[in-house]
C-alpha cells in the first residue's frame, strides 16, 4: 500500500447505507399498512395469513430496528470510525475483509429474517422473535463487527478515542451482553426429535422470562436506539457545523451515567405485573434518573450550536440534527413520566406506549439516520447534494407525520386508559371494551395519514441520494465541515 | 437489626451516598486534571473536526504513528 494515494474507503459504509434507505421504505411501508389495518380491520384478509396484524407486526419492528437502525449505525460506524481514528480500513486487507464479510451475513440474516418471520416462525419475545438458527447467525455478524471495530482501533494514528467510538463500543459490548442471555433457548427438535427443526423455547420460564425479557427489550432501546444514535450525532453535528462539541467533559460524564443507569431500568416494563415489588421500584426510580445522563447529551448538542444558530435557518441538515436531538429530550422526559407507578396504570397497555416510541424512533433515530446519509453522499460521490428544497420539503413533511403521530397516540392513550379504569357508582366498568375501539378509530386513522406522510419524506430521501450520485455539481476535494448542496 | 427491611434501607441510603460521591468525584477528577495540566479534555472536540487523513493527529498514536511516518519516508 503507497501512502501518497491512501484515502478514506467508504465502500462498506456506502453499501450499508444503501440498505439503511431500503429497509428504511420497506419497514416504514409495512408499519403504514398495519396501522391502516388497525384503523380499518378488513384490510387484515387482502393476502391471507401474510397480511394479518399479528404477521407483519414483528416484521415491521425487526425491520425499522434491526435492518434500517442498524444498517444505518454501520454505515455511519464505517465512515466515523476511520476518521477520528485517521486510519484507512483499506489499509489492512483483512479488516477490509471481515468489513464486506460482516456486510454480507448482514444481509443474509436480514433476508432470512423477513422470510422466516412472513411463514409465522417467532419464538414470542418481542423484539427477539429470531428463532434459533437465526441467532447463531447474528452472533457471527455481530462478532465480525467487533473484529472490524477493534481492528480499526489497533492500527488508529490517533491516541484517544474519540467520544462516539466510546457509544460505538458501549453498542456492541451492550448488545452482545443482553442478545446472548435472552435468546438463551433450547431447540425442541434437537432435544426431543420431535416438532418444527426451527422451532425453540426460552430456557426462563414465567415470571424470570418476563424479567430478563425485559431487561432485553429496553435495553435493546438503549443499545439499539439511543447509544450508537448518540455516538452519530456527537460526530455529525459538530463536523456539519463546524462546531466543536460544547463540552467533551461533558460527554464523558453523560457517557459513564447513560452505561450505568440505563441497564435498570427494564423493570418499568412490569410495573404492576407478577415481578417483585423492590424491582418495579427500582425500574421506576431509575428511569427517572436516566433523564440527567439523556439531557447532558441532548443539551451539549444544543450548546454546541451556541452562536450558531443561523445555520439553523440556512442549513436543513442542521434542521434534522437539531429537531432530532429535541425529540430525543422529548422522548426522554416521556419514558421516565410514563415509568412512574401511578402514571403506568393509566398508560401501561395504551397508545401512549408506541406515541412514545415513535416520537423517540422517528424524531430522533430515523433523523439522525437521515441527515448522517445526506451528510456522507457529497464525500461518497465527490459531488453536492442534489437538492436543498427537496430536503426542506422532506423535513416538514416528516415533522408534520411525526407530529400527527405522536399526538394522536397521546389522545387516544389518555382516553383508552380513562375509559378502562371508568366505573359507576357500584363499582361496575363504565364501558366494554368496543366503546374504546369505537371513540379511537379517528386517532387511528390519523396516526395512519402521519405515517403515509413519513414514508413519502422516505421517497423524497433516497431520491435525493441517488440524484446526487448523478449530479453534474462534482467537488474537487471533500467538504470540511457544511455540506455543499443543490437549489 | 429488626428485620430484612431495615438493613435494606440502610444498605439503600449508604449505596445512594457512595453513588453520588463517585459522581462528583469523577467530575472532581475531569476538572483537576484540567486545572492541573495533565490532560486537556476540550481539545478532544477537535477529533471530530480534524479528522482528514494526512491531518497531523490531535494526539499521535506513538506505536502506528512512528511506523507510518517510516512509511511515507520510503
Amino acid at each position: 500500500m503507497q501512502n501518497a494515494a491512501l484515502e478514506y474507503d467508504y465502500t462498506v459504509s456506502k453499501w450499508f447505507t444503501y440498505l439503511a434507505i431500503i429497509f428504511g421504505i420497506v419497514g416504514m411501508s409495512i408499519g403504514v399498512f398495519i396501522a391502516f389495518e388497525l384503523a380499518f380491520p378488513e384490510l387484515n384478509n387482502l393476502f391471507g395469513q401474510y397480511g394479518t396484524f399479528s404477521r407483519l407486526r414483528p416484521i415491521h419492528t425487526n425491520v425499522v430496528a434491526f435492518g434500517f437502525t442498524l444498517s444505518g449505525i454501520f454505515g455511519t460506524f464505517y465512515y466515523v470510525s476511520q476518521r477520528v481514528l485517521k486510519v484507512s480500513i483499506a489499509e489492512s486487507k483483512f479488516v477490509h475483509g471481515v468489513g464486506k464479510l460482516h456486510f454480507w451475513l448482514y444481509l443474509l440474516l436480514a433476508a432470512w429474517l423477513v422470510v422466516s418471520e412472513l411463514l409465522g416462525y417467532t419464538t414470542s419475545k418481542e423484539y427477539a422473535e429470531m428463532e434459533w438458527p437465526l441467532d447463531l447467525l447474528t452472533v457471527v455478524v455481530w462478532v465480525l463487527w467487533g473484529m472490524a471495530m477493534f481492528g480499526l482501533i489497533g492500527m488508529r494514528r490517533e491516541k484517544t478515542l474519540y467520544i462516539s467510538m466510546w457509544y460505538y463500543i458501549a453498542t456492541f459490548l451492550g448488545v452482545a451482553m443482553l442478545y446472548l442471555f435472552n435468546n438463551m433457548e433450547v431447540p425442541t427438535y434437537l432435544v426431543t426429535g420431535m416438532g418444527d427443526w426451527m422451532k425453540s423455547v426460552s430456557m426462563y420460564s414465567g415470571t424470570n422470562d418476563a424479567l430478563v425479557q425485559w431487561w432485553y427489550g429496553h435495553n435493546a432501546v438503549a443499545f439499539v436506539f439511543t447509544v450508537p444514535i448518540i455516538a452519530i450525532i456527537y460526530y455529525y453535528l459538530p463536523k456539519e457545523s463546524g462546531q466543536p462539541v460544547f463540552s467533551y467533559k461533558l460527554s464523558l460524564l453523560s457517557f459513564w451515567g447513560l452505561m450505568f443507569v440505563y441497564l435498570w431500568a427494564g423493570g418499568h416494563h412490569l410495573i404492576y405485573s407478577t415481578v417483585p415489588d423492590w424491582m418495579q421500584t427500582m425500574g421506576s426510580i431509575f428511569s427517572v434518573i436516566l433523564i440527567l445522563p439523556s439531557w447532558g447529551s441532548a443539551i451539549n448538542m444544543l450548546l454546541t450550536m451556541k452562536g450558531e444558530w443561523n445555520q439553523l435557518k440556512e442549513s436543513p441538515l442542521i434542521k434534522f440534527m437539531v429537531l432530532a436531538s429535541t425529540f430525543y429530550m422529548l422522548s426522554t422526559l416521556e419514558g421516565p413520566i410514563q415509568a412512574i407507578k401511578s402514571v403506568n396504570a393509566l398508560a401501561h397497555f395504551t397508545d401512549w406506549i408506541p406515541g412514545h416510541v415513535h416520537d423517540g424512533t422517528l424524531g430522533w433515530v430515523a433523523f439522525m439516520i437521515i441527515a448522517s446519509a445526506l451528510h456522507m453522499a457529497p464525500r461518497y460521490y465527490k459531488r453536492e447534494i442534489y437538492s436543498r428544497k427537496l430536503m426542506e420539503m422532506q423535513f416538514w413533511i416528516q415533522t408534520t407525520g411525526i407530529v400527527l403521530y405522536f399526538s394522536s397516540m397521546w389522545i387516544a392513550g389518555i382516553t383508552q386508559g380513562m375509559m378502562w379504569r371508568a366505573v359507576d357508582q357500584y363499582g361496575n366498568l363504565a364501558y366494554s371494551f368496543i366503546d374504546t375501539v369505537t371513540v379511537l378509530h379517528p386517532y387511528y386513522t390519523i396516526r395512519a395519514i402521519g405515517g403515509t406522510l413519513f414514508v413519502i419524506g422516505l421517497f423524497l430521501w433516497a431520491y435525493n441520494f441517488v440524484k446526487t450520485m448523478q449530479s453534474e455539481k462534482v467537488l474537487e476535494k471533500e467538504p470540511a465541515f457544511a455540506s455543499p448542496m443543490g437549489a | 437489626m429488626e428485620n430484612i427491611r431495615e438493613l435494606q434501607a440502610f444498605g439503600y441510603f449508604f449505596f445512594t451516598v457512595f453513588l453520588v460521591v463517585v459522581l462528583y468525584a469523577y467530575i472532581l477528577h475531569l476538572y483537576r486534571a484540567e486545572k492541573k495540566g495533565t490532560r486537556n479534555y476540550e481539545k478532544y472536540g477537535n477529533l471530530a473536526l480534524d479528522d482528514e487523513l494526512h491531518q497531523e493527529p490531535v494526539e499521535p498514536n506513538e506505536e502506528t504513528t512512528s511506523a507510518s511516518k517510516e512509511k511515507k519516508e520510503q
